[in-house]
């Protein structure tokens, strides 16, 4: 019988087939959306990275003097940089939401012998995020 | 005995930093670059800042809140790189980046808040 | 409900193929099929020359995993009315080889596995005389989610991170391994994780989470790679404080 051959395929032998593999491609992650979602939650960490710069600029800005801080304050004010701190607050917000929900997952806890749910844990961790926010402006604001 | 690689390391201040980053720096972001400069709410005076920022705990607190979170970052972004743009070979110049640039940070915190006056 | 939904099935014929490609055939719609049930009714009176894998037709096998329209799934746990009206696209598992049709190779995935030493090692065993390894229930809750694996390896096909990168050994390999480590008459943990923690072994996951989602048994592959890395962090940094002690 006379199986019509490839001209480009190489040749193969009956023991061993010539697979087929596919280049995983460049944009995998824009081909589905859990795949999206979870690029985004990695980008996350470039918030977190722009948060410790302003931090530090911030602290630098207290050390120099009334006149450093009220130059810091102007730029901080400016559209270019409240664009990137309102990207920054979103992309950390949303650091926040699914640490907590990934963290509950690496965690065994057991009370009694028996597991605790991840949803407890994350619950408990949410609950003490918004503690700690609050004193952390509290001691801010006073 | 099998060599040790240094991953463990990494992964631990990238979870280290992922907590402290998770529960700190939302309020910090919000009030410091959002609320205070566009006066949604009143700012308080420098004085006040400085006062609280000089104090051992806070600066303590405010040197872990600027380095962890960017070994976080390092971390996660060297993952990032590989995986998403798939640029593995250049793995040593990534690594470079990514934890050079979180060392530099935690040095120059570590300078400012230890020079803090 | 239509009669009948149309299935779009990959195609790759090493002999006479450069690339895989789909044909189409039209399958009747019953309410009680699944698509493994499609699939066998275009080999039997359409098409002969399918080919897939498949068993025991129930979700215990782990034999006929393949993607349907884009998601890892058992085929014969996958419900064809579910994607009324259809199209069904149905391709091979991904993020390994293709031999034909819809049948991939697995090579990759059974050394992997064996490479996790998934049975029970011990460093001196007990004798014959004196019985058997008594385990309580506690003991055996532990572990027993990570034994539920039937190496389906819809996982492999759902993890990005299994597909960019040829050394991560992947969500089944550790879960097996974790369910060793966990197993109280086991005392390999030390010999596995000096295999696993070699560089990309597991610190080439960043817990995308998509293996737990494709798992048909709710093995939870993620967690236990997640709690792996903890008890590796840990290990690590005892080895390094105190080098004596755990030896």
């Amino acid at each position: 019988m006379n199986v019509p051959v490839s001209r480009s395929a190489p040749p193969h032998t009956p023991y061993h087939p010539r697979w087929y593999r596919t280049r995983v491609s460049t944009y995998w992650w824009m081909l589905q959306w859990s795949y999206f979602r979870f690029v985004l939650r990695e980008l996350t960490s470039l918030g977190v990275a722009y948060s410790c710069v302003i931090l530090l600029c911030w602290i630098r800005a207290l050390s120099r003097g009334p006149e450093a801080y009220e130059v810091l304050e102007k730029r901080l004010a400016s559209p270019v940089v409240i664009l990137l701190t309102v990207i920054s607050l979103l992309l950390v917000l949303f650091h926040t939401i699914t640490w907590f929900r990934l963290s509950a997952d690496a965690m065994v806890v057991r009370v009694g012998g028996k597991r605790v749910p991840g949803v407890l844990i994350s619950a408990s961790n949410y609950v003490a995020w918004l503690v700690v926010s609050g004193i952390l402006a509290w001691l801010l604001l006073r | 005995m099998a060599k040790r690689p240094i991953e463990p390391l990494f992964w631990t201040l990238f979870s280290g930093g992922g907590v402290i980053s998770a529960f700190f720096v939302p309020v910090l972001l919000f009030l410091i670059a959002l609320a205070f400069p566009l006066r949604w709410i009143a700012p308080p005076s420098y004085e006040a800042l400085h006062n609280l920022v000089s104090l051992p705990l806070s600066r303590l607190f405010l040197f872990v809140v600027c380095s962890l979170p960017l070994f976080h970052w390092a971390h996660r972004f060297r993952y990032t790189l590989y995986d998403g743009l798939q640029i593995k070979h250049l793995s040593e110049f990534i690594n470079v980046l990514c934890y050079g640039g979180a060392i530099v940070g935690t040095v120059v915190s570590a300078y400012l808040l230890w020079n803090f006056h | 409900m239509a009669d009948n939904i149309q299935l779009d099935v990959a195609r790759y014929s090493p002999e006479r193929d450069d690339s895989p490609s789909f044909q189409s055939y039209t399958v009747p719609l019953r309410k009680d099929w699944v698509v493994l049930d499609a699939l066998n009714y275009v080999k039997d009176k359409i098409d002969g020359s399918v080919t897939f894998r498949w068993s025991c037709r129930m979700g215990v096998c782990g034999s006929c995993g393949m993607m349907v329209n884009g998601k890892p799934k058992l085929t014969c746990a996958t419900f064809l009315s579910s994607y009324a009206p259809g199209p069904v696209r149905v391709e091979p598992l991904r993020y390994f080889p293709v031999v034909r049709d819809l049948v991939v190779e697995m090579s990759d995935f059974m050394t992997k596995f064996r490479k996790v030493k998934p049975w029970l090692v011990r460093k001196q065993e007990k004798p014959i005389s004196e019985g058997e390894y008594l385990q309580t229930p506690q003991q055996l809750e532990h572990y027993k989610q990570f034994s539920m694996c039937i190496n389906c390896t819809l996982c492999y096909a759902a993890c990005p991170v299994y597909g960019l990168d040829p050394f991560f050994v992947g969500p089944a390999a550790i879960a097996m391994a974790q369910r060793y480590n966990l197993d109280s008459r086991d005392q390999g943990a030390e010999e596995r994780m000096d295999i696993l923690a070699q560089h990309e072994g597991i610190w080439g996951c960043t817990f995308v989470g998509e293996c737990t989602k494709a798992c048909p048994k709710n093995v939870d592959p993620a967690g236990s790679i997640q709690q792996y890395k903890l008890t590796a962090a840990m290990h690590w940094f005892k080895n390094l404080l105190m080098p004596r002690a755990s030896k």
